[in-house]
């Protein structure tokens, strides 16, 4: 039923709606090496979506291609209905696809505030010419953004350090910021790459609870990679598995759990 | 008052304002830098560049006419017009946004990701092809640079009188300084001060900072990296305009104008590469200190012309003691 409907409820009373984007095909190479061999998934308006898989599975790589970092040799991605053709990584910012980065990658020198309000600047459209006048339309739009921001801060719990350059900032706020920017952005999709890597058990938690707060508040559309299962398991809807390259698994965290592929590419399969 | 400390803060003054024109200098070369991690070695060669146009169009000179005429046997210098003082800045501003846009859509847009020595290396080349263009469109005759609102009223030059007056019947000593050179400080105050707001204030100032921090992520919250550099290039261009403009009316815009980037060097290793603050205070520190050291050390006791060298060998003393400059970013390798 879920493959074909174009909206469905959870057991948890979330409305899950119409496929938002769509990967089909897609193989990216590096020279001789194929990162992502020919995969195919869709993710779903309102969904938690997860891909996993073992160190090297192409995971990132394929965050890559749907934020527009890397561009597929092969293969087509389709947004909101329609195929999107190559693009900058900034023009897919601006289609409203958020992202953070495994090795995080904020502003160091900025503060907490000024790089949340970073998210808010493709929503600010008023020209070279306004911004450099400030008064009257560019201070209205920075008020109204500034708005935005604040809730976003306030709702991650970070309004202690809003004023704090970031640089200064321990590994589990700095993810959490990097999450407020992303947010900020208010995107159609947001991607998550290992948002708990390098977390302790509580900043994990933590960081769970956010995921789906944002998801449940928000109603944001995440996708997030990660190689912890037991994280994965417990927060997403339907899981796609990546391993070498390919793709090995895709379904409900259940069904994920309980395919042969996936527990050989986690466990190791025996020789004989 | 003692002559010999009223002499002291005269040259003392002196020295201020001769670090305001070096720290308009360096302050091209920080936002460039900072933005896009190319040191501009070109960025002497806008000032020239800049200076020159304006003097063309003020002029209503025929640009390329040597050029023209060579090629159609034709025989045009002059339009015979002459434009407003505040039109041709205008214009001139028109004509280094222009250049900007072509330095990044024809040379670093093509370089982007590469050594930082070789794009050093392309704006060591583009300063020689700026330097050929600047020659071949106005030609290469000194030639004197008048800024007027009204007939009239011109960036003033010579002494202060007014200054020198006051100070004389108040203090027994006439302190020396030069109009121009309190224009070129209020000048400079109100382009940093203005620099600074855009900066912090603005949308594309904070698009800027973004760039100037991380590249990939400036990219994922949405930041063209081109437009952003076309801005900082066009930024720089703007400051080389106002610095070309003071140093021309100071000594006239000839070619050895390109050289004053060679004294914005010491000022950038004193002030940091990436810091605006810094080089307006590296700018007053050399300038201040070179005068000074004349006064106090180099003419009494080693013959003079000091002025030449010291710059270079405080950016040294530094070099070996505060590598990252007053302002810079602390360099720290982790292991």
């Amino acid at each position: 039923m879920k493959d074909t409907a174009d909206s469905y409820v959870t057991e948890d009373g979330r409305t899950i709606g119409p496929v938002v984007m769509e990967m089909k095909n897609i193989t990216l190479r590096f020279g001789g090496v194929e990162a992502i061999k020919d995969i195919s998934f869709d993710i779903r308006e309102g969904e938690i979506r997860a891909i996993i898989g073992p160190n090297g599975a192409g995971k990132s790589s394929m965050l890559n291609v749907i934020s527009g970092f890397y561009v597929p040799q092969e293969g087509e991605v389709w947004y909101k209905g329609a195929r999107r053709p190559a693009m900058k990584p900034f023009e897919v910012a601006q289609q409203g696809i958020a992202r953070t980065f495994q090795n995080i990658a904020l502003f160091e020198g900025m503060s907490v505030l000024d790089n949340v309000m970073t998210g808010r600047l493709t929503h600010m459209t008023t020209g070279l010419f306004a911004q450099s006048l400030w008064k009257g339309k560019a201070e209205q739009e920075e008020i109204e953004n500034r708005e935005v921001a604040e809730k976003i801060i306030d709702f991650l719990e970070i309004q202690a350090i809003r004023k704090t350059p970031v640089a200064r900032l321990p590994y589990g706020l700095k993810k959490r910021v990097e999450l407020a920017r992303a947010l900020a952005a208010e995107p159609s999709i947001l991607l998550l790459d290992e948002p708990m890597a390098g977390m302790n058990v509580e900043e994990k938690e933590d960081m769970s609870r956010f995921i789906l707060d944002v998801n449940d508040e928000f109603g944001t559309t995440i996708a997030l990679i990660e190689h912890d299962m037991g994280v994965v398991m417990d927060l997403s809807d339907r899981v796609v598995v990546m391993d070498y390259g390919k793709k090995i698994g895709d379904g409900t965290p259940h069904d994920v759990r309980n395919n042969q592929d996936v527990i050989d590419a986690y466990l190791g399969v025996a020789h004989d | 008052m003692n002559e010999q400390l009223a002499y002291t803060i005269e040259v003392f003054a002196n020295g201020l304002m001769a670090g305001v024109l070096y720290a308009l200098v360096a302050l091209g070369f920080v936002l460039i830098y900072k933005a896009s991690g190319i040191f501009n070695y070109a960025q002497g060669v806008m000032a020239l560049f800049a200076a020159m146009t304006l003097v063309g169009i003020q002029n209503g000179q025929v640009p390329f006419a040597h050029l023209i005429n060579a090629i159609f046997g034709t025989d045009v210098h002059k339009f015979g017009w002459h434009v407003h003082s505040f039109l041709a800045i205008a214009l001139t501003v028109l004509v280094m946004i222009a250049l900007a846009w072509m330095v990044q859509r024809f040379v670093f847009r093509h370089l982007v990701g590469q050594e930082p020595i070789i794009l050093f290396m392309a704006t060591i080349g583009l300063a020689y092809f700026l330097e050929g263009v600047a020659d071949l469109m106005w030609g290469s005759e000194l030639k004197a640079l008048n800024v007027c609102a009204s007939e009239g009223a011109c960036l003033p030059q010579g002494m202060n009188v007014w200054l020198e007056g006051t100070t004389y019947e108040a203090l027994g000593y006439g302190f020396f300084i030069d109009n121009l050179d309190i224009v070129a400080s209020i000048v400079a105050v109100i382009l940093v001060a203005g620099l600074v707001i855009f900066a912090q204030y603005t949308k594309q100032g904070r698009a800027m900072r973004a760039v100037a921090d991380d590249h990939q992520a400036a990219l994922s919250v949405g930041v063209s990296l081109n437009f952003i550099w076309v801005l900082v290039w066009s930024l720089a261009g703007f400051v080389a305009l106002v610095a070309g403009i003071m140093w021309g009316a100071k000594s006239g815009v000839q070619f050895s104008l390109s050289l004053i980037a060679l004294k914005a060097l010491p000022v950038l290793m004193l002030g940091g590469f990436t810091s605006i603050p810094g080089a307006i205070v590296g700018g007053l520190i050399i300038g201040v200190g070179e005068k000074l050291f004349e006064f106090l050390i180099g003419a009494p006791f080693l013959g003079g012309a000091t002025e030449n060298w010291f710059a270079y060998m405080l950016a040294l003393l530094f070099l070996v003691f505060r590598p990252q400059g007053l302002f810079g970013e602390k360099i720290i390798e982790r292991v």
